[in-house]
């Protein structure tokens, strides 16, 4: 199985294909292959998986070589694959995921007319999101990586009928670019000094290379890992980005691809190795994001942008522990793997509650669900027990590993990053719990045209397997660190370090701030009544409500200046250059007379332009070499 | 005063000459050949058979070299390598461009004016339509400009590269002019980049002619020994390379020297523009190259002012300009002043890799330059009455396009993310090469001001390829826009997509074989 594991691309990808020519005559089936498609690349992955399981530790890395992509002296360039227990957890996560929200989405989108379209493009995702994890380079990593951002820019843009949501396709276009940057700068630093792209050229020359160097590298990294993941300064689109179909908020913008920033990080722990600033930087970005994500979700009203900030909240702290090197990486990703969960399971919920109420995103439009949708209650609220980290459910296992880790360390770096960590708890209990009353508790403030009901068993199915992960699977994998083990070959062993406080007391506040924040949530927005307008409130809340002023500030320290320049460049162009000839373009019916006078009197500045290029640029070479 | 006679080997020499010698031919055909149709069947097929003749002859050439190449023509004319790839390069270029300058739209109409010599609007060109003439002197035109071309690409002699630049350049100027709709346009456009390109070739003379004076030789070689012997550096010396190597930047639409570029793209007949955008900026990097590597490589630190400075300017204003264009024709004129800049990005600090990168890099730009003004060619306007009419190249045209035609749409998506470098296309690969070249030696800073360049390139690009698939047409423009399949066209898009994927996917063996022309043999100081 482990050689066929490049079928978990492939078939996705021809499946994808087949659905976007097929035409109108698979609009009967389409969506069942596209099921079909993504359920045989977890059956594959999953073949790999019990393969890998018989090998002994130091085995279970396998690479499988493609063909040679771009071959050449000094830059030879493999494409080829590298199946190991990061890959392989990755390639497990997003396949069963993967696959339970495909099934959703026939339901879900039963009466979509482009229904088919669109499970070509969730089968792109799939196939671009197994890529992105299972190369075995930076660069084919990069395909990857723009592959599912065409996927996922596709998919939000998916209803373009309305312009909001265009637009919205597009912020989260440029945002990811700007962290593509970052990734092909990486790649361009590595070429330079190591000579490759491939993880196996980087992880030998990281020994050789200077400080300086890994640190740019890291920092290039991180900022593609920002882009990719929501992180600040670069977290603007992920609520945008909610304008897409629920399935896709769940599978993409919550489970799996903005999760991809931390695989690129745990997965260039060589390069964090040798560059602590950059590693430092690393969890900084996490601490800050979770807390300001927390702030966010406390204020908003819209079901999906509050699940969304929660989710930038969460990758947080996967940043945060894989900021903290060896003994944070595998708990980044045993909480990537239980967030995928449960947070899919919520964006489902959500989802579930949305088809219930004609589309209703509005919190204040919710309440008392409770009783007209059980199983949506059921799995929402095991999901949201998992986030909150009460034992013994999923989050617990993960999220109060990250705190713990958080606290080790010397000087007041524990006290900084272990006391966000801590405080991001307590936030996350009050807005999860502030999200669960306002949904299913207290008095029901639906609008008349709305009679709430249970969705169809193609819907609730996934919801209660995801349930049941987010509930129990934290446990399985943490009983005797077996998560920990599995990924040892690929994150290295740890070395167990006390925490500046005993174990025993951080888990002791971190759940009793949990506990604190749920009763505030409850005394709020369960006992109490809800009203249905956003009341007027402090200014805090409504910069959290506006992310922060973060649109703003783009606008003002991207946006204006790059107006400025092209308006600037552009003028400069047509005062001397364009003016007579946009003239001429447009009064082009009219007499050749004016056109031919422009002309004349144009071609002559053209001339002068040059020349005094030419000038120019023999004074700097000559005066230069002199 | 005595006079020997050169000794001509014709082997080397021989592309060329069926090249020139068919064109020779094609004039004559239009003497004899009086009917239009035939004579446009037989021009054409001319054409076709020159072109793919001289291909077979490059490549048996490269098949059987022995060494670094040939020196011929007393020193005049280097046949290496590097020549045979940038021929083939060109060769390829005038075979897709052929194609489409025969290329007709359905009612039958050509790109180009039925009577180049009438005034537009005048009496004497509604009767020259009516009669059905046809300008046919495109295809021998055409065949002088590839010709030209290749010579530019493989003389080591300033005289002898001043003489290919007019024969490549005039049959161009000509051929901008020939639009069949908007003439007015297109011989405003031809008149300036006549008259720019005049003016470009008389600083190109000045600067060999300050060379020649210091250095007392015009062969390549020579000026290089010449600059070395120099005491200490001669202003003259380097004011006669800055000279020659801004009249080279011209062709290449490198900033200050890209003013023609626009207005000479969206005036020219769209066959035109596609060729002329394909293979002047190959025989212009070729050029570039030689001059470079083998004439003023002494000058190398001094000349990296110039490479950065316009290379930067070309990337910035090339990018920011067509973010703002709403012409398609105008914008891929930016795009391709920003893709001067790219090529001058590997040319920094004269890089090894460069001499293979580059035959590379424009070989796959100008694939899908031509593919992508192939689509041009086929999205047309439509009159009240149902007639189709000229090119639609509003950017507002283009909404929706993906719905009415999405393989036509998906070529040109294709292409365009192939200019922005998105891996799996072959600008990708394209890029790769010509900037690692450039990190090879140190040109950091460049590269990195090119790939921010690219990535807000990208932007350009990906806003006609949402235009066209995510955008709705408004309900009157409906039957505005016509999708016109000539047959040829489609050949060309079909080929160079396919050629874009492939290169884009698997482009080892083609890679290789262009790896192999990164010798440049440095002829005998004359």
């Amino acid at each position: 199985m482990l050689d066929l594991i490049w079928l978990v691309i492939a078939v996705p990808l021809v499946s994808s294909g087949i659905l976007l020519l097929a035409g109108r005559r698979a609009n009967a089936w389409g969506h069942w292959l596209g099921v079909a498609a993504s359920a045989s690349t977890f059956v594959v992955g999953f073949g790999a998986f019990l393969q890998m399981l018989g090998m002994a530790g130091e085995e279970r890395s396998h690479a499988v070589h493609l063909y040679s992509w771009i071959p050449g002296g000094d830059l030879q360039l493999d494409a080829g694959l590298l199946v190991d227990p990061l890959s392989l957890t990755f390639v497990l996560l997003v396949s069963f995921v993967g696959t339970l929200i495909h099934v959703y989405s026939v339901a879900y989108m039963e009466h979509d007319p482009n229904r088919r379209i669109f499970f070509s493009y969730l089968n792109l995702f799939v196939a671009a999101m197994l890529l992105l994890v299972l190369a075995d380079s930076y660069l084919l990593l990069f395909v990857g990586w723009e592959g599912v951002g065409l996927a996922s820019y596709l998919l939000i843009g998916f209803w373009n009928h309305k312009p909001a949501y265009a637009t919205a396709a597009k912020k989260a276009f440029v945002v990811n670019r700007i962290g593509d940057i970052g990734l092909i700068l990486a790649m361009g630093l590595m070429l330079a000094s190591f000579g490759g792209v491939d993880f196996a050229t980087v992880a030998d020359g990281v020994s050789g290379a200077s400080t300086a160097t890994l640190t740019a590298t890291g920092l290039a990294l991180l900022l593609a890992a920002c882009g990719k993941s929501a992180q600040f300064p670069l977290q603007s689109w992920l609520g945008d980005a909610m304008a897409g179909p629920t399935p896709v908020s769940a599978l993409i913008h919550a489970a799996t691809m903005v999760t991809a920033g931390v695989y690129l990080i745990v997965r260039s722990a060589p390069v964090f190795e040798g560059a602590p600033d950059a590693q430092l930087v690393v969890a900084a970005v996490g601490a800050l994001t979770l807390i300001m994500g927390a702030l966010i979700g406390m204020a908003k009203d819209d079901i999906k942008k509050a699940l969304a900030a929660s989710t930038m909240s969460q990758i947080g702290y996967m940043m945060l522990a894989a900021g903290l090197g060896p003994i944070g990486y595998a708990f980044a990703i045993f909480h990537l793997v239980t967030h995928g969960f449960f947070k899919a399971g919520m964006f489902l919920g959500a989802g579930s509650v949305m088809h219930g109420m004609n589309d209703q995103v509005d919190m204040r439009r919710f309440g008392a669900l409770r009783a007209a949708m059980v199983t949506t209650w059921v799995t929402f609220g095991l999901g949201w027990l998992a986030i909150l980290g009460v034992p013994p459910f999923s989050g617990f296992w993960s999220k109060d590993k990250i705190i713990e880790a958080a606290f080790v360390g010397e000087g007041v770096q524990p006290w900084i990053l272990g006391g966000a960590a801590l405080v991001g708890a307590g936030l996350t209990a009050f807005y999860m719990s502030r999200l669960f009353f306002m949904t299913f508790h207290g008095k029901a403030r639906w609008t008349d045209d709305q009679h709430p009901h249970e969705s169809p068993a193609l819907m609730t199915v996934p919801m209660i397997i995801l349930a049941v992960g987010s509930a129990f699977l934290g446990l399985f994998l943490a009983v005797g660190d077996r998560f920990a083990h599995w990924l040892e070959p690929v994150t290295g062993h740890a070395e167990h370090h006390d925490p500046v406080m005993p174990i025993w007391l951080i888990m002791t506040l971190t759940l009793a701030l949990v506990a604190l924040g749920v009763w505030e949530a409850w005394r709020r927005y369960g006992a109490a009544d809800v009203p249905t307008e956003a009341p007027d409130v402090s200014l805090a809340t409504v910069a959290a409500r506006n992310d922060f002023f973060q649109d703003s500030v783009n606008r003002g320290v991207f946006e204006r200046p790059g107006t400025h320049l092209t308006r600037t460049l552009v003028y400069a162009d047509a005062a001397v250059i364009d003016r007579a000839v946009n003239g001429g373009a447009q009064g082009w019916p009219k007499t050749g007379e004016a056109v031919r006078r422009a002309q004349s009197g144009q071609v002559r500045s053209y001339a002068a332009t040059m020349v005094v290029g030419l000038v120019i640029v023999v004074l700097i070479v000559v005066l230069g070499g002199l | 005063m005595t006079f020997t006679t050169p000794a001509i080997e014709w082997a080397p020499t021989a592309p060329f000459i069926v090249v020139l010698g068919a064109a020779a031919l094609a004039i004559l055909v239009e003497a004899i050949v009086r009917t239009p149709a035939t004579r446009r069947l037989v021009q054409l097929i001319l054409s076709l058979v020159a072109l793919l003749a001289a291909l077979g002859l490059v490549i048996v050439q490269w098949a059987m070299l022995k060494g670094a190449g040939t020196v011929v023509l007393e020193g005049m004319l280097t046949v290496d390598r590097q020549s045979l790839a940038w021929q083939a390069v060109l060769l390829v270029s005038g075979l897709l461009g052929t194609l489409l300058f025969a290329a007709r739209t359905r009612a039958g109409e050509e790109a180009f004016a039925s009577l180049g010599a009438a005034s537009p609007g005048s009496t004497e060109e509604t009767l020259a339509r009516r009669k059905g003439l046809q300008v046919t002197e495109v295809f021998p035109l055409a065949l002088f400009a590839v010709g030209g071309m290749m010579l530019f690409t493989s003389v080591t002699d300033l005289i002898f590269l001043f003489v290919a630049l007019e024969v490549f350049s005039l049959p161009l100027y000509i051929l901008v002019a020939l639009a069949r709709r908007r003439r007015l346009l297109s011989h405003e456009g031809a008149l300036k980049y006549f008259l720019l390109g005049a003016f470009s070739s008389a600083v190109f003379l000045f600067g060999a002619a300050l060379l020649y004076g210091a250095t007392g030789t015009t062969a390549f070689a020579g000026v290089g020994t010449g600059i070395v012997g120099a005491s200490g550096l001669d202003p003259i010396i380097l004011t006669g390379a800055v000279f020659v190597v801004v009249g080279l930047l011209f062709k290449l639409g490198a900033v200050p020297f890209h003013s023609w570029t626009p207005d000479a793209y969206q005036g020219a007949p769209t066959p035109v523009t596609a060729f002329m955008g394909a293979a002047t900026k190959a025989a212009a990097a070729a050029a570039l190259i030689r001059v470079l590597y083998v004439a003023l490589h002494p000058l190398a630190w001094e000349l990296s002012w110039l490479i950065w400075v316009t290379a930067i300017a070309s990337m910035l204003l090339g990018t920011v300009v067509a973010l703002v264009q709403t012409e398609i024709k105008r914008m891929l004129a930016y795009s391709s002043i920003a893709h001067a800049g790219f090529i001058l990005v590997a040319l920094a600090g004269l890089p090894d890799q460069a001499v293979w990168a580059l035959p590379f890099y424009l070989f796959v730009y100008g694939l899908a330059t031509l593919g992508a003004f192939a689509v041009i060619t086929q999205v047309r306007e439509r009159g009240e009455d149902g007639t189709v009419l000229g090119e639609a190249t509003r950017l507002g045209q283009w909404a929706g396009l993906g719905r009415r035609s999405p393989w036509l749409a998906g070529a040109m998506a294709l292409f365009l993310l192939s200019f922005a470098g998105i891996p799996l296309t072959a600008g990708f690969v394209g890029k790769f090469v010509a900037f690692g070249a450039a990190i090879s030696e140190g040109g950091w800073p460049l590269v990195l001001i090119a790939v921010i360049a690219s990535a807000a390139a990208a932007f350009f690009y990906v806003r006609l390829v949402v235009l066209m698939f995510l955008t709705d047409v408004p309900e009157d423009q409906e039957d505005a826009i016509a999708i016109d399949y000539s047959p040829l066209a489609r050949v060309v898009v079909i080929v160079t997509a396919v050629a874009i994927v492939l290169l884009g996917v698997v482009p080892g063996p083609v890679l290789a074989a262009f790896e192999n022309a990164g010798v440049l043999l440095i002829g005998a100081a004359g």
